[in-house]
């Protein structure tokens, strides 16, 4: 009997927030799983709020200080997975598209303006200027950008800061195009633009990584690490004689990362620091983030509008696709122009775009940190 | 407890706001630079590429379609196919194979006639 009793002494440490964390666990899992948004990075989410809200004796032991060891050394330490996704997420893109029109760039540079607006609207609601600062930079629309940020800074609300930036991602199809709808008109929406498809060469395409790494060096020193390791990737890719290296960037090592970077980021999903108000406001401030930036994107494409001439019209679509959610969000683009008219193709245009958001975004996360005096 | 603190007040929201408009301005300059960077590389290379061509000893023209690297649009050779048709085929490739257009290939599009 008492042996009996033994098995069960766990039972009286079970209270409702274990209970709730196991409901948003699965309520993770079951969107990565049904619903498959972000699956990749909120299946390893889910489960891992769940083991961290295991009822024990002793909280902190056990599966927890396994998943506290791996915080410790794969995001407290140098936040060394974050930064090494990036390699991979660089070994994946492609900057051909952005390389041949780059004036597109414009356009990833206006939908960052949701990170700089949420900065001031969550600085109302948040008293540390690092934390309304975290909270922001989930505009950026980039799950290693926000989590290096919100951990240079220090922030209070790693995890929150990170399930709404991987959640809104996932979302984005479902949050951009009523948001593009209102902002633009059905006359806009069916501007059609030509490609121009101009032959980029492979040393422009080796030269870039290595210029726009020495050049966000000037602007944001802070974001060298992220912009250096997306590059280091992007290079690995364009160079040609490291073909194997690049695979195995793209693909072995980006898949290893995502696994250890969800269930480690649940290390700051415990009950007590989940559980608050505060994570239902950054839920509603990454909204608005999102929000902003695709507004942003698109009404500069409007304004640039009124001084192009006939036939030249850009459409304000495209903007949208300056947000760094890649390629979801130049899919997403592309699609609703194809609804409009089937014959209207905006791929090319809109992935120029979201490649160039991909690059603001880390510049606008390391300004952010250097505006912030990130450690 | 937010919102019941001192430091909301004042300082924190005004250094918001500076810091807002500050950082939008500089990542505006910052990619406009990018862009003006890439503009002047892109063309100082087809410069490059031209004189190359123009120089009598030319390396044969196999070698300068070797040096593209494959993998966006703009590099497609295209054989009787046009423009438009060329971008519905890729972008209904990628939409069938639910991969991003930028993760595939196209070395060439020809027509094939029937006879």
């Amino acid at each position: 009997m008492e042996v009996f009793m033994k098995l069960l002494e766990n039972f009286q440490y079970i209270q409702w927030q274990h209970v709730a964390m196991w409901v948003i666990g699965g309520i993770l899992i079951y969107m990565a799983v049904a619903k498959e948004m972000e699956p990749t990075l909120l299946l390893p989410m889910g489960f891992g709020a769940i083991l961290m809200n295991l009822p024990v004796a002793e909280v902190g032991t056990g599966v927890q200080a396994v998943i506290n060891a791996l915080f410790s050394i794969g995001i407290d330490y140098h936040e060394l997975f974050p930064l090494l996704l990036f390699v991979g997420i660089g070994a994946m893109i492609d900057f051909g598209p952005l390389l041949s029109n780059p004036k597109m760039m414009i356009f990833g540079a206006a939908a960052q303006f949701g990170i700089f607006f949420t900065l001031f609207v969550a600085s109302i609601f948040f008293p540390e200027l690092k934390d309304a600062a975290s909270i922001a930079i989930i505009g950026a629309a980039d799950g290693p950008t926000a989590i290096y940020v919100a951990k240079m800074l220090g922030s209070n609300y790693i995890a929150p800061i990170m399930v709404a930036a991987y959640s809104y991602m996932a979302l984005v199809p479902l949050v951009q195009p009523p948001v593009i709808r209102l902002c633009t008109t059905k006359k806009e929406r069916l501007i059609k633009m030509k490609y121009e498809g101009k032959d980029v060469s492979r040393t422009t395409k080796i030269l870039f990584p290595i210029v726009v790494t020495m050049i966000v060096a000037v602007f944001a020193p802070d974001a060298v690490a992220l912009i250096g390791f997306l590059m280091f990737g992007n290079l690995l890719r364009e160079c040609g004689v490291t073909n194997s290296l690049s695979d195995t960037a793209q693909n072995v090592l980006a898949n290893l990362i995502t696994i250890f970077l969800g269930i480690t980021i649940a290390a700051r999903m415990r009950a007590e620091e989940f559980l608050q108000i505060e994570t239902l406001i950054i839920m509603g401030l990454g909204l608005v983030a999102f929000v902003v930036d695709t507004m942003g994107g698109v009404m500069i494409a409007k304004l640039m509008n009124l001084f192009l001439p006939e036939g030249k019209k850009l459409n304000p679509m495209i903007g949208a696709a300056g947000i760094s959610a890649f390629p979801m969000s130049g899919r997403v683009v592309h699609k609703m122009g194809l609804e409009e008219d089937s014959s209207n193709f905006l791929l090319m245009h809109s992935i120029s775009v979201n490649v160039s958001g991909q690059i603001a975004s880390v510049i606008a996360g390391g300004l952010i940190l250097a505006l912030m005096g990130g450690k | 407890m937010f919102l019941a603190s001192p430091a909301v007040e004042g300082i924190s929201k005004a250094d918001a706001l500076v810091a807002a408009i500050l950082g939008y301005a500089v990542v505006f300059v910052g990619l406009i630079l990018l862009m003006i960077v890439v503009i002047i590389l892109g063309k100082s290379m087809v410069k490059a590429a031209k004189t190359k061509k123009e120089a009598p000893a030319t390396v044969a023209p196999t070698v300068t379609d070797d040096a593209t690297a494959p993998g966006s649009a703009g590099e497609v050779k295209l054989y009787d196919v046009p423009d438009r048709t060329a971008a519905m085929l890729m972008a209904i490739v990628a939409e069938k194979t639910g991969r991003p257009l930028n993760e595939l290939r196209f070395k060439s599009i020809k027509e094939v006639k029937e006879v």
